[in-house]
């Protein structure tokens, strides 16, 4: 093959403008930018359930569908709240009627009524994302779309997310849904974008009799974070492997 | 109201306590996506006995399930297509992998899977690809022209075929058969490792899960293979006339169809003795330890899905097909059933470990019942009910008729030029 000068001069010249095509997709970050990625260390978010203060008003159930834009009436939630009975045969009775967004106001579950005698305890337990310090759905997702801040909160990308499933299913909690408008995977973030603007997320302000908190598990002067270290506290389904870091102030060994 | 579709909700029905947010999200589709890739690596593995052992008599079926596997092969992508949420967004598995899940694999191991396959497929057809162009050169009409350039397509420029070029590509079909093997067992048991991962699910978390998906992708490849090469060969019987075929020439194919069969057959039943074996090590070991989800997980099992495991799944799909095939005198006939239910058996084995996985909460404390949809009426509802699943099912089948066309793969050593 013959070459001259000028075809080796141009062919040169494609190469390099080819070869430089990709590299416009790289920018340069602006330092507020970097602060943002890469989160604050002395920042690591925690949550405190006292399941002694709980009702059971699902005031927090329904600010979180709102806030969040869950479809009110899509029996999917990104947080909920547990009811249970416990009996003298031993037997543990569970429910949360539309994921508690109205509210326990139906003594009976599932159309059983209960002897006050016959109980021997009852209490609600709410239920949120754990923000896993080692979480399953992270591992599992196959394209990187879900991922955890250095701030400790497991996010999810709606633009990446493929909605194949695998991260629902590795959950223990069963936190996770498919967005019924998105269709992506979706769950509990501490609403991160409250939290990341120095607001509550959303459950916590609508709660009125403070069951519900969030800590900046780092700070050793953080109130609630000090009831963390110094009460003694549980996390849910440990087993796992997965260290939750929603705490919880009186959990019972009924509780699933 | 905007589109609001909770998915899962159209087919789940829950029992007791279930965690709000639980439904059968996964569901039919993903009930095919191991059984279609169970078919793939098994389908391949059986045209390997031939190619890397030798197994002389296999050499009918051998090249038949090499080319059925590649029809297979698009069919293992489709029902992942049909199950997920953003189907458009499917390639960013290949774009993006996330490498700490199995999944991300999938792009990877697929593809070499693919290469492997059809630059067996090539190095095996290439002389005949070779013969066809020459064959075809100065023939007139546009039908041939255009048979003659697909073919001289086919043939890469490579149109030597001397005696020692053959040898070579004797040579490379035996080292990719051989390289095939391990890539099959891997593209499936890593599926079995989708689910024996998932450290959520008490059912399937087990180790065992990966070998278990390999043995009986085995046999239903296999099944699959030997039950399609009897049916086209019956079918070549029946469409024969006496004038084309001498009584000779149909004779002596019958009884190479038996051998294939028979042999088959035996390598069929040592697999399937291997994948019952496992299966039940997983079942009595699960049972021994007892762990926390032992509770419930008994009740599923001996309660909940017990006529979809022991009769239909052991009995009806492994036992009786097991003793079918063992007994003496086999016919093909008999083959044929055992071949059937040996089918369905891995189907059911496919279900009642995805929607067997489902069936009961997280919380423990209650059941999921799913519903396959039988008539769609929306997307959602056919993409994943029975109709997508037929889909899946009978796309492998036209893709083979299509590709039989250009190699053709069920020709017995008579009638190849």
């Amino acid at each position: 093959m013959r070459c001259s000068r000028r075809d080796l001069l141009a062919m040169a010249l494609t190469t390099t403008a080819a070869a430089i095509l990709p590299v416009t997709a790289f920018r340069f970050l602006s330092q507020a930018e970097v602060k943002v990625a890469l989160a604050d260390p002395a920042l690591r978010w925690g949550f405190l359930v006292d399941t002694e203060k709980c009702v059971g008003c699902g005031l927090c159930v329904k600010a979180c569908k709102l806030e969040n834009e869950t479809p009110y009436d899509a029996p999917v939630t990104r947080t909920w709240v547990e009811r249970y009975i416990i009996t003298k045969d031993d037997q543990t009775h569970i429910d949360s009627p539309r994921a508690a967004r109205d509210g326990f106001t139906d003594p009976r579950i599932r159309g059983e009524a209960f002897d006050p005698a016959e109980v021997t305890k009852s209490f609600f337990v709410p239920k949120l994302c754990n923000q896993c310090d080692s979480p399953p759905c992270v591992q599992v997702c196959p394209v990187g779309a879900t991922y955890q801040t250095l701030d400790g909160v497991v996010l999810i990308d709606r633009k990446w997310c493929i909605g194949c499933g695998y991260c629902i299913m590795a959950c223990p909690y069963g936190v996770r849904f498919f967005h019924p408008v998105h269709k992506v995977a979706e769950k509990c973030n501490f609403c991160y974008h409250r939290i990341s603007q120095g607001l509550k997320p959303a459950c916590v302000q609508a709660c009125p009799f403070g069951a519900r908190e969030i800590c900046n598990l780092k700070d050793a002067n953080d109130p609630i974070t000090r009831i963390i270290m110094t009460q003694r506290v549980a996390v849910t389904k440990d087993e796992y492997g997965t260290k939750p870091q929603v705490f919880y102030i009186g959990l019972d060994r009924n509780v699933r | 109201m905007e589109s609001m579709i909770v998915h899962g909700l159209e087919w789940t029905t829950k029992e007791l306590f279930v965690y709000p947010n639980e439904y059968i999200y996964w569901s039919i589709q993903i009930v095919m996506y191991p059984y279609m890739t169970g078919l793939v690596a098994g389908a391949f593995v059986l045209s390997s006995l031939y190619h890397v052992f030798g197994q002389k008599d296999l050499k009918e079926l051998a090249r038949f399930s090499l080319v059925f596997s590649l029809a297979l092969l698009p069919t293992a992508l489709l029902p992942l297509l049909f199950h997920l949420q953003q189907p458009l967004r499917g390639i960013y598995v290949m774009l993006t992998p996330h490498f700490t899940s199995a999944i991300a694999a999938f792009g990877i191991v697929f593809s070499t899977y693919a290469a492997i396959v059809l630059s067996e497929i090539w190095f095996v057809y290439r002389q005949y690809f070779v013969e066809q162009t020459l064959a075809l050169q100065g023939q007139p009409g546009p039908g041939l022209v255009i048979k003659r350039r697909l073919y001289q397509l086919l043939t890469l420029g490579a149109y030597d075929i001397s005696a020692p070029a053959l040898v070579k590509d004797k040579k490379a079909v035996k080292i990719l058969a051989a390289t095939g093997i391990p890539v099959a067992c891997f593209l499936h048991g890593y599926a079995g490792f989708i689910f024996g991962s998932v450290k959520a699910n008490a059912l399937w978390m087990s180790p065992l899960m990966p070998v278990i998906f390999i043995m009986s992708a085995v046999v239903s490849g296999i099944a699959l293979c030997m039950l399609t090469y009897i049916v086209i060969m019956e079918w070549k019987k029946l469409r024969s006339t006496p004038a084309q075929d001498t009584d000779v020439a149909q004779v002596s194919r019958i009884t190479v169809m038996e051998e294939v069969i028979a042999k088959a057959s035996r390598y069929l039943i040592g697999f399937l003795v291997a994948a019952i074996a496992l299966e039940l090590l997983d079942l009595i070991f699960r049972g021994y330890t007892a762990m926390k989800s032992w509770d419930i997980l008994r009740f599923v099992l001996y309660q909940k899905d017990f006529v979809n495991i022991f009769i239909l799944q052991y009995g009806l799909g492994n036992l009786l097909p097991f003793i079918l095939l063992i007994l003496p005198r086999l016919t093909i006939r008999r083959t044929v059933i055992a071949l059937l239910l040996i089918l369905y058996g891995v189907f059911m084995m496919r279900w009642n470990v995805v929607i067997g996985g489902q069936a009961f909460s997280l919380s423990f404390a209650g059941f999921m019942h799913y519903h396959l949809p039988l008539l769609p009426h929306s997307a959602e509802t056919f993409k994943e009910g029975l109709l997508g699943a037929l889909t899946v099912v009978s796309i492998p089948f036209i893709l083979f008729w299509l590709i039989n066309m250009i190699v053709p793969s069920l020709t017995t050593d008579q009638e190849t030029p």
